[in-house]
């Protein structure tokens, strides 16, 4: 049998192909690989609250507002809307050509369907709708929302930029019950996700949506808001969970962004060829605070609370948790500091560190050497550091500290449970919250006083949710900077928590392959960004 | 032969019934709590409570049980309570990378370790001898994130040959999926590599000792004859024994490189199952680590049959 040139030629090929690789068809393709801090491990941005969920809803689906880096609200669905004179009614308009990725049309009744969806789940939401008399259509592309009070917080929660973000999602999918998970991602949003190839807890994969129709104008990105453009033609989220692995990726050049490098690795990466490192918004990403048990001794007692302020010295802490001053800062408030809202209302109670008055604080409190659980994480690069700061410091004033040692999970778990610490309870715990929730009185759970339908630690006070109150309602920025002062006074008096600081984590990105990040406080944004 | 096989094959219904109560049992025992991981860091404890039971995981632990283990004699593993796929798709997604180490790395470790100790055994006491005993002590000492650290950074970093992670499917190539496997295997065979040369080294040192290899040598067989087919294969019996016994050390061993070399095998499902407290999964890949680990040791027996024909079944 003989074979000719080209039968040759082609065999040739064929194993070459084999030995080396596909010549892919990706091999033309714009491919961004990332690594986030998680896998995407769930396809229902409202059914977890997880910021991985909610990035991955951001490349899927649209919102019908973006809130800009300053956190003004900017339409990104919407085309206009109207507000009344009253400031009760709002009226929206979409935007024409919104497309689902099944090709059908974005229609007022999967907006509504979806706002509900997401108000059964998220605190802002809930109270978006507490204040809701009215949500309804006007036609498939008019809706109109009327509110029994003026609040003023309508556009703001509609734009948020931390999870859960409300994305419109089909109706049939925001009519599934709010705690099933769905399990379609189809949205509207400026890629498509291509579920054949997710493989959780490794890859998910996201592909150019060639119909997203952008905001005309090409309007400047800006956290949320401006026109999203879609630069590239597949986005890889690839999970890797070992730090130095992903470390090691990045300048090898295997990805091309890596969201959340240790702050150990920052040295590293500083020197690092090609590598740029960028702070990801104008404020803070976290904030630290120690959260105390209003339910049982010794923090029943308000004197006892207040006594913790003098045994952190947010320094130490700060030092132990990020070790870079560039990356820290002290910040006596709980709104974080640098945010529009940032003021000094009750911070002089949070600056003298003094263990012997703390100690003496207690003692008033009727504190006699009785056990303090603290629950310790093992497990977390912050948790766990400033944990022990903390634990060191409260033996340091005299205190009898019982230290239980778990990991992150069980503290999360454990942390739930109201009974008495010698029953499973607990008295004290540390952790940390998202710098855009920080500075927003509405969006800073932590900082609610609600007693029992608030967060753990049951902090209960009226004063505080009547400030919360007032600030939603307020109308100008006098009005609100009022209201938020007013507020973190009574909630530092209360120490509905004692904070520990705030900082920012920077990402790390290959400054030779990519170009076209925009920073975010919240969720990181990926749209923008383009391929060399 | 085919008798026992059976008997063995039946023999592992009740292991398995055992290993099924012990995993659910142990899962619900440890700490922890999914639901609060799904509702997230800034849910009340009604939210919580809210997706429980949403999960089932409030039903009595007995109830859940018996729930989980008629579905499983049915082949149904469940579903993932985080990406709500089931069980064995996900398995059978990760499967091929692991199979793939596995096998590199037995590969890699088998045709290192057995000539480094038939030849440590050879020239016992000698420089060579030294040489290996000194790399296997090294290879068991070790661990083998560190290994895996050093190789990234000299071989991926430094030289830039060989990719840092991931895991390219062979489907796409046969040299991406080599260098894919290059680095992992070492690290993982590194520890294996030494156990199979020690205990390589000590059996044929305990039968080149024996009167016939002395015959052997006497009626002027070569040296590679009288220590390849004499002295190793009656030899062989505890050398295919302890290589059996590290696919338990390899299937340890994977969980840490594939996390260290980012391959989506069966081992870091296992561990991102584990912190997330993803029940289902844990139990499921529980039960096929102690199948695959039952079926090993029944081809290891059999395998002694073949090695050596006084031993009958």
């Amino acid at each position: 049998m003989t074979v000719s040139p080209l039968g040759r030629r082609i065999v040739a090929a064929a194993v070459l192909s084999a030995a080396f690789g596909i010549a892919s068809v990706h091999a033309q393709e714009k491919v961004l690989r990332a690594v986030l801090h998680a896998d995407v491990r769930t396809l229902d941005p409202f059914w977890t609250t997880q910021t991985i969920a909610g990035i991955h809803g951001m490349l899927v689906y649209d919102t019908l507002f973006g809130n800009d880096e300053d956190m003004r609200p900017k339409p990104q669905m919407v085309d206009k809307h109207d507000v009344s004179a009253d400031r009760k009614t709002y009226t929206f308009t979409l935007r024409d050509g919104l497309k689902f990725h099944d090709g059908s049309a974005v229609a007022t009744k999967d907006v509504i369907a979806s706002l509900r969806r997401w108000a059964a789940r998220d605190p802002s939401g809930q109270r978006l709708f507490s204040f809701t008399e009215k949500l309804e259509p006007i036609d498939d592309k008019t809706f109109r929302l009327t509110l029994r009070e003026p609040y003023g917080m309508v556009l703001e929660s509609l734009g948020k930029t931390s999870t859960s973000v409300p994305i419109i999602m089909r109706e049939k999918e925001a009519l599934v019950d709010p705690n099933t998970q769905i399990t379609e991602a189809i949205g509207s949003g400026p890629f498509k996700f291509a579920k054949d190839q997710w493989v959780p807890g490794s890859k998910a994969v996201y592909l150019k949506n060639p119909d997203y129709v952008p905001r005309p104008g090409n309007e400047p990105p800006s956290g949320f808001a401006g026109s999203k453009i879609p630069n590239v033609d597949r986005i890889e989220l690839v999970w890797i969970s070992d730090g130095q692995t992903a470390m090691s990726a990045l300048i090898n050049g295997e990805i091309d962004l890596y969201e959340a490098p240790s702050i150990d690795f920052i040295p590293t990466l500083l020197k690092a060829r090609r590598v740029k490192l960028m702070k990801t918004g104008k404020i803070d990403s976290t904030f630290g605070l120690i959260r105390l048990n209003h339910l049982h001794p010794p923090f029943n007692n308000i004197k006892a609370r207040q006594a913790m302020y003098h045994l952190v010295n947010q320094e130490d802490f700060l030092r132990a948790v990020v070790g870079d001053p560039e990356y820290y800062t002290v910040c006596h408030g709980l709104i974080i500091c640098g945010s529009p809202l940032a003021n000094d209302g009750g911070s002089a109670m949070l600056k003298e560190y003094n263990p012997k008055k703390a100690l003496q604080m207690f003692k008033e409190a009727g504190y006699k050497g009785e056990p303090i659980t603290v629950l310790q994480a093992t497990d977390h690069v912050t948790i766990t550091p400033a944990t022990q700061v903390l634990v060191q410091a409260m033996r340091e004033a005299g205190l009898n500290v019982d230290a239980q040692a778990m990991d992150w999970g069980s503290v999360v778990s454990r942390r739930a449970r109201k009974e008495a610490p010698a029953q499973g309870g607990w008295n004290v715990f540390v952790t940390t919250s998202g710098g855009v929730s920080g500075s927003d009185p509405v969006l800073h759970t932590w900082i609610g006083a609600a007693c029992d339908k608030g967060l753990f630690g049951w902090p209960c006070d009226p004063e505080v949710e009547k400030l919360r109150n007032a600030y939603g309602l307020a109308q100008t920025e006098e009005e609100k900077k009022k209201a938020a002062r007013d507020l973190q006074t009574r909630a530092i008096e209360q120490v509905v928590y004692v904070p520990f600081g705030q900082w920012t984590q920077p990402l790390a990105y290959r400054a030779d392959r990519i170009d076209g990040i925009v920073p975010n406080t919240g969720l990181v944004v990926l749209w923008n960004i383009s391929k060399k | 032969m085919t008798a026992y096989i059976i008997r063995r094959l039946l023999a592992t219904i009740p292991v398995m019934i055992v290993v099924a109560v012990f995993v659910f049992f142990l899962l619900r025992l440890a700490p922890g709590d999914p639901a609060a991981i799904i509702a997230g860091e800034d849910a009340t404890a009604e939210a919580i409570a809210a997706v429980r039971a949403k999960l089932g995981l409030d039903r009595p632990v007995l109830e859940q049980f018996v729930l989980w283990l008629s579905g499983l004699a049915h082949g149904d593993f469940g579903v993932s309570i985080f990406s709500n796929l089931p069980v064995t798709h996900l398995i059978a997604q990760r499967i091929e990378p692991t199979l793939a180490l596995t096998v590199s790395t037995l590969i890699v470790a088998v045709s290192l370790a057995i000539p480094m100790g038939v030849v440590a055994a050879w020239k016992a006491r000698g420089l060579v001898d030294r040489a290996v005993m000194a790399f296997a002590v090294m290879g068991f000492a070790l661990p083998v994130f560190l290994v895996g650290y050093v190789l990234i950074f000299i071989f991926a970093i430094q030289l830039g040959w060989l990719p840092v992670q991931g895991y390219s499917p062979i489907r796409e190539g046969f040299l991406p999926f080599l260098a894919s496997l290059v680095l992992p295997s070492m690290a993982l065979g590194t520890a294996y590599v030494a156990l199979i040369a020690r205990i390589t080294r000590a059996s044929m040192l305990e039968v080149l000792s024996q009167d016939y290899i002395r015959t052997a040598n006497s009626k002027g067989l070569t040296t590679r004859r009288v220590l390849m087919l004499h002295a190793l294969k009656n030899a062989s019996v505890p050398i295919v024994t302890v290589i059996g016994i590290g696919i338990a050390l390899l299937i340890s061993g994977v969980v840490i490189t594939e996390t260290v070399f980012n391959i989506p095998g069966l081992g870091r499902l296992t561990v991102d199952a584990v912190l997330k407290r993803d029940y289902p999964i844990v139990q499921g890949l529980i039960i096929v680590f102690a199948g695959a680990k039952v079926l090993v040791n029944l081809l290891i027996d059999i395998s002694y049959a073949f090695l050596d024909p006084r031993i009958r079944y």
